[in-house]
C-alpha cells in the first residue's frame, strides 16, 4: 500500500492524524498533512483506507 | 411581456423545518431524497434553485469548486429575513462565506492552532472546566436547565479561553449571537446584532495589540498578517462557531441519550462507546439543520440536471446523513456504529475548522455529565421540551432535568 498527499490541496480537517495517527501527523504551525510513512505496513491498512476515505479536501491518494 | 428571473415554480419545493418527531428530519426530506437526487427548491426571496438530499449529491456540491460559498451570490432557503439577509454585508475575516484561495489564506493562519494534537493537549482543561460545572449544579439542587447549566457555559468558556475573550462578557455575545442565528429574528434586529458583536470584538482586537496574553487573538495579532478589520471578523466567526453548535449537541446528545437508557448507559460506561457514540450522535442529529447553500459560477452538469450559473443549491446535511444508501439502518442511533464518513461537519474546503475541538468537548461532557448525576432524568415529558426549529442551528431551548 502507498499513500501519498497534497499539502496544497489539504484544508487541515485533521481526519488522517484522527484516524491514522501512525502514519498521518499535521503541521504545527499550518495543520497540513505530514505524511509519517508513505508505504504503510499491512496492519494499518483499515485504518489508512478510514483516513483516505474520510479526507473532506481529496489531498490523500492510496494506491493498493 | 419582458422577461423576468422568477419563473413559475409549480414544481418547486419550500424547505421544511417542522418536525414530525423532534430527532428525525422533517419526513419531507426522506420523500424527497428517495424519490430524486436534485429537486427545485423556491426560495423566499422569490429565487427558483435546488436542494439536494442525497449523500453522493451532496458530497459532490461541497467537493466541487465551481459551486461558491460567496455570500453576496447566495440564495437564503428559509427565514423571515432571507431576502435583506442575502445582500447583509459580512466583514473581511468572515472566511467562511468567501472562496479560495481567500478562504485558502485566512484557513492557513488558523488551522494550525486548530490540530488533533493541540486539542488533546485541552482535554484536561476541559474536563476541569466540566467538572466544575457539574458541581456548581448539583450545589444549586435539582431541577436544573442543563442547557443554561452545563451544555452553553462549557462550549463557552473553552472558546473564551481559547480565543482570550473574557467569559465575563458572555451575555452579550450570546445574546447577538442568538439573534443572528434566529430565523424569525428581523433584518434590523440582526444586522443590529452583527454591529454589536462586531463593535465588541473590535475594540478586543485593539486591546490585544496594546496588551498581548497566551491567547489565539494575541498570537493572530502578533504575526502581523491580518488588518484589525479582518481581525474583528475572524473573531466574531470563531466565537459564534465556537459555541452555538458545540452547546446544542451537548444538550440536544443528552435529550436523545435520555430517551435511550440502554445507550446512555453505554457512553457512560465505556469510554470505547462514548468516542463512537459522539460521531453516531453528530451524524443522527445533525445540527446544521437548514442548508448549507452554494451557488454555481457557471452551469453545472450534475445527477441529470444542469444547473445553472447563479443558481443555489442548499444541500441537506440532515438528510444526507440518513441515506440509506450510506448507512446501514440510518434512522436507527447506534452507538457503537463504526466509524464511517458522515456530513455533520460538512464537506470539502469549509468543512468545519473547529471539529476536533467539538470531537473532545462532547466525549469529555456526556460522560462527565452522565457519571456525576447517574439519576439524570428529565423534568418535564420529552414533548413539553421546546425544540429549536425556529433557530440555524437545531437543539433544545431549554432541558429541564432533575436527578
Amino acid at each position: 500500500m502507498k499513500v501519498s498527499a497534497d499539502t496544497e490541496v489539504c484544508i487541515a480537517a485533521g481526519m488522517c492524524a484522527l484516524n491514522a495517527p501512525e502514519v498521518f501527523d499535521q503541521h504545527e504551525e499550518e495543520g497540513t498533512v505530514v505524511l509519517l510513512d508513505p508505504e504503510p505496513p499491512a496492519e494499518l491498512a483499515d485504518k489508512v483506507r478510514r483516513a483516505v476515505q474520510m479526507c473532506p479536501s481529496g489531498a490523500l491518494k492510496l494506491q493498493e | 411581456m419582458t422577461r423576468t428571473t422568477r419563473r413559475p415554480a409549480a414544481e418547486a419545493v419550500t424547505f421544511p423545518t417542522a418536525r414530525q418527531r423532534p430527532l428525525d428530519p422533517p419526513d419531507e426530506l426522506g420523500r424527497w431524497r428517495r424519490e430524486a437526487p436534485l429537486l427545485r427548491l423556491a426560495y423566499p426571496d422569490g429565487h427558483l434553485g435546488w436542494l439536494a438530499t442525497r449523500f453522493a449529491t451532496v458530497r459532490a456540491v461541497l467537493a466541487d469548486p465551481r459551486f461558491s460559498n460567496r455570500a453576496e451570490l447566495t440564495h437564503v432557503p428559509v427565514g423571515r429575513s432571507a431576502r435583506e439577509l442575502s445582500s447583509l454585508r459580512f466583514p473581511p475575516g468572515m472566511f467562511l462565506r468567501m472562496d479560495p484561495p481567500e478562504h485558502t489564506r485566512y484557513r492557513r493562519l488558523l488551522a494550525g492552532q486548530f490540530t488533533v494534537r493541540r486539542m488533546r493537549l485541552l482535554e484536561p482543561r476541559i474536563a476541569r472546566l466540566a467538572a466544575g460545572l457539574l458541581e456548581e449544579m448539583a450545589a444549586a439542587g435539582p431541577p436544573a436547565d442543563l442547557v443554561r447549566a452545563y451544555a452553553l457555559p462549557l462550549p463557552s468558556l473553552v472558546i473564551c479561553e481559547l480565543l482570550g475573550v473574557p467569559y465575563r462578557d458572555h451575555d452579550r455575545f450570546q445574546r447577538d449571537s442568538a439573534t443572528l442565528l434566529g430565523l424569525e429574528r428581523g433584518p434590523e434586529e440582526k444586522i443590529a446584532a452583527l454591529d454589536g458583536l462586531l463593535a465588541y470584538l473590535a475594540d478586543l482586537v485593539r486591546h490585544k495589540r496594546d496588551e498581548p496574553g497566551d491567547d489565539l487573538l494575541s498570537g493572530l495579532v502578533a504575526t502581523g498578517g491580518l488588518t484589525e478589520e479582518e481581525m474583528t471578523g475572524v473573531a466574531c466567526l470563531l466565537l459564534v462557531a465556537g459555541h452555538e453548535t458545540t452547546a446544542n449537541m451537548i444538550a440536544l446528545g443528552t435529550f436523545t441519550l435520555l430517551q435511550h437508557p440502554d445507550r446512555l448507559a453505554a457512553v457512560r460506561d465505556d469510554p470505547d462507546v462514548a468516542t463512537t457514540a459522539v460521531e453516531e450522535l453528530l451524524r443522527y442529529l445533525t445540527i446544521v439543520h437548514i442548508g448549507p447553500t452554494r451557488t454555481a459560477l457557471e452551469d453545472v452538469e450534475l445527477a441529470g440536471r444542469t444547473i445553472r450559473a447563479g443558481e443555489t443549491v442548499t444541500v441537506s446535511l440532515a438528510a444526507a446523513n440518513r441515506d440509506p444508501e450510506w448507512f446501514d439502518r440510518p434512522d436507527e442511533l447506534d452507538v457503537r456504529r463504526p466509524p464511517a464518513p458522515h456530513l455533520a461537519f460538512g464537506h470539502g474546503v469549509h468543512q468545519c475548522l473547529g471539529q476536533q475541538l467539538a470531537r473532545i468537548e462532547l466525549r469529555i461532557a456526556l460522560p462527565a455529565l452522565l457519571r456525576r448525576f447517574p439519576g439524570l432524568r428529565l423534568a418535564v415529558p420529552p414533548g413539553e421540551v421546546p425544540m429549536r426549529t425556529d433557530m440555524n442551528i437545531y437543539g433544545v431551548h431549554r432541558l429541564p432535568v432533575t436527578w
